[in-house]
């Protein structure tokens, strides 16, 4: 072990001493709130926090982002939603701002003198389609409000590596620091309120893309909708290839838009081969009561989940339910579905009928080289003893989506291991209500958690824009019962807003 | 908006019980009043045309929540919280001509309507969005100003 590093001895021991870390020769800093990740998970956290009276000496942010909506924009533009495309959330789900008033479209009515926008907002989603901010907007909006509340004062560069019990009360959070910028390998702070914020752990590949990618070494004709993959359409626009997209989400519907618009207005001569798994004929669900509008492969809905879930009677019924019965609802408000936009409804009909747009059906059964050519041939089961159908492709897509297994994160695997933190029934990280974690409690200490990692408790939209702000705001209102931070009352919420507005710095 | 019913019913009471009251008072000052009328006769009837849209509201509340059911997204949609003014104030105008629940005296079709469309599009424009300003917690709540938090 080397002076201010972690040992196994340690590593192994599930709740450390001040001494421990001391004998360690790690330096111990005091901060009451730590916020783990540095993301927009953070960033909404510590904003609420900061418009709740905190000061930027109270809190740190260990992240090893240079901006919040880092980690967000790199997936966006790599899912081909570039700052001028639009992305899929509400216009009054606002990150920058958690009044959520005036919203994205009034302001992008007002920035552009484009009384269209606000329009759009007034008659959605019966006279036209969900209004939703371009990412660009969204972004400076991040950077601005960032800059507001002293973002910067209170980040902490460097990676988390473990948060563990104090022998006596609250926690320690110790993370390794950019290498150059600390006299020690590792820095630790003690804290009694920890916010865990850590996103995805990284891009879920299909098991049969994965398989071929690593057992014919391509990495670069078969690729993830969410990892750069540019060159792609460069080649497609190049020469008429064919390309195979599988997935039926929201990515699916922006990888063909991409597609189609290269076609359209660049030349392109792609055939698409557009693969589901679940094929959606028609509206799901028996009830009238309770039908998601789908047609043509696709299960429609605004955003990922129904709107009710952010705030409404959906958000109500989900509270009210335990263990298997929650896991079956989130299934059936959620899971695979895109947003039914004109546009892109639009060009899958051309498509169709041009010929270039192919939809297939059907589990796949391998994915190997086509013989006598440079491509791949996606070997598709006929269902019920049907014969196979295989389909040759210069490009695969994985469109499926981002999947996070806790497990993976080592941060929150070690919160399993040694603190006491339990999976909840989609196997995510276990949260009450207020997104307090359960089981790891320590005297006055809190460990609280927002976004993906909270998939399954008794909030479906906790990886959205307004899902991260709800939780903040949840948390907040119990940080403040413990005497953390101000509660956000009537009066406060309005002198605050009205300095939000002028942009006025906290 | 992604209103429960209670919230629905709290949202409306609060802000007809506010800005209703506030609003009708100051366009109680400018309506025309009729021949012979006093200042008292105009608000009577005009707290009477409020009272009616709270009340008889709750009653609309319920047939908005029942149709709400058939929307997947569980919302309320901006543009039907305008259109849904149209039969409201046609009910509330038939209250007030057959005296329910007071006869208010002869009061104009102009002025009721003045008072009702003005109220209708405050009320509209607050709750869809700046009431979020003063009640953060509001639209997560369902429209609710108590109950369904924590």
């Amino acid at each position: 072990m080397s002076h201010g590093d972690i040992s196994d001895q340690l590593v192994a021991t599930s709740v450390w001493s001040d001494q421990q870390l001391a004998d360690h020769g790690i330096p111990v800093y005091d901060v009451p709130f730590v916020s783990v990740g540095g993301g927009i998970g953070s960033f909404s956290m510590v904003d609420t926090l900061r418009i709740a009276g905190s000061t930027t000496d109270q809190i740190r942010v260990v992240s090893d982002l240079k901006r919040p909506a880092q980690t967000y924009e790199y997936l966006a533009s790599n899912s081909q939603i570039r700052n001028h495309h639009r992305l899929r959330s509400d216009s009054s789900s606002m990150i920058d701002c958690i009044w959520g008033w005036p919203g994205y479209a009034l302001r992008e009515a007002w920035a552009k003198k484009q009384p269209s926008h606000a329009l759009q907002v007034l008659v959605e989603p019966v006279g036209a389609d969900y209004y939703t901010p371009q990412a660009g907007q969204v972004y400076a909006s991040v950077n601005r409000e960032a800059a507001r509340i002293g973002w910067d004062h209170m980040v902490t560069p460097g990676v988390v590596r473990h948060v563990r019990r104090r022998d006596r009360g609250d926690y320690f959070v110790l993370y390794t620091p950019p290498e150059g910028t600390a006299a020690t390998r590792r820095v630790a702070f003690r804290c009694r309120y920890v916010h865990l914020a850590v996103g995805y752990p990284g891009v879920r590949f299909l098991p049969d893309l994965m398989k071929y990618r690593q057992q014919y070494n391509d990495y670069q004709r078969v690729v993830n909708a969410y990892e750069p993959h540019d060159h792609v359409y460069a080649e497609m626009r190049q020469r008429p290839c064919t390309v195979v997209v599988r997935g039926a989400g929201i990515v699916a519907s922006r990888v063909l838009q991409r597609l189609i618009d290269d076609r359209e207005d660049h030349g392109a001569q792609t055939t698409i081969i557009h693969l589901f798994r679940t094929y959606v004929s028609g509206p799901q669900g028996t009830k009238a009561t309770f039908r998601r509008p789908g047609k043509k492969g696709w299960a429609y809905q605004g955003f990922n989940f129904p709107k009710a879930s952010w705030g409404g009677q959906l958000r109500d019924q989900l509270e009210s339910l335990e263990g298997d019965e929650r896991r079956e609802f989130i299934d059936s408000i959620g899971g695979t579905n895109t947003a039914p936009r004109k546009s892109w409804r639009d060009q899958l009909d051309r498509g169709e009928a041009e010929g270039f747009y192919v939809q297939a059906r059907g589990v796949v059964h391998s994915v190997v080289p086509a013989p006598d050519s440079r491509q791949i041939r996606t070997v598709v089961a006929g269902p019920n003893g049907l014969p196979n159908t295989q389909y040759d492709a210069d490009f695969i897509i994985d469109a499926t989506g981002l999947e996070a297994n806790i497990e993976e994160h080592r941060v929150i695997n070690d919160l399993l291991r040694h603190v006491g933190a339990q999976k909840n029934v989609k196997g995510r990280l276990d949260v009450e209500r207020d997104f307090h974690v359960r089981g790891v409690d320590n005297g006055d200490g809190r460990i609280y958690a927002s976004g993906s990692m909270t998939l399954g408790g008794y909030y479906a939209g906790v990886d959205s824009f307004l899902g991260l702000q709800y939780a903040a705001m949840r948390i907040h209102d119990n940080l403040a019962a413990s005497g953390f931070g101000k509660r956000i009352g009537p009066g406060r919420s309005t002198s605050q807003w009205w300095k939000w507005a002028r942009n006025v710095a906290i | 908006m992604t209103p429960t019913l209670f919230g629905r019913i709290q949202t409306r009471l609060v802000m007809l019980g506010t800005v209703g009251v506030v609003w009708t008072l100051l366009i109680g000052l400018v309506v025309p009043r009729p021949l012979g009328a006093t200042p008292g006769d105009i608000y009577e009837a005009l707290f009477t045309a409020l009272l009616i849209v709270a009340v008889v509201g709750i009653v609309w509340e319920l047939i908005y929540h029942a149709l709400q059911q058939y929307r997947w997204e569980k919302d309320w949609p901006t543009v039907l919280g305008l259109v849904v003014a149209i039969p409201e104030g046609i009910v509330a105008w038939w209250c007030l001509q057959n005296e329910i629940p007071w006869s208010v005296g002869p009061l104009q079709a102009s002025t009721f309507l003045t008072m009702f469309i003005t109220l209708w599009i405050l009320v509209w424009a607050i709750t869809n969005g700046p009431l979020q300003i003063f009640f953060l917690r509001w639209r997560y709540r369902g429209g609710r100003f108590i109950g369904g938090w924590g």
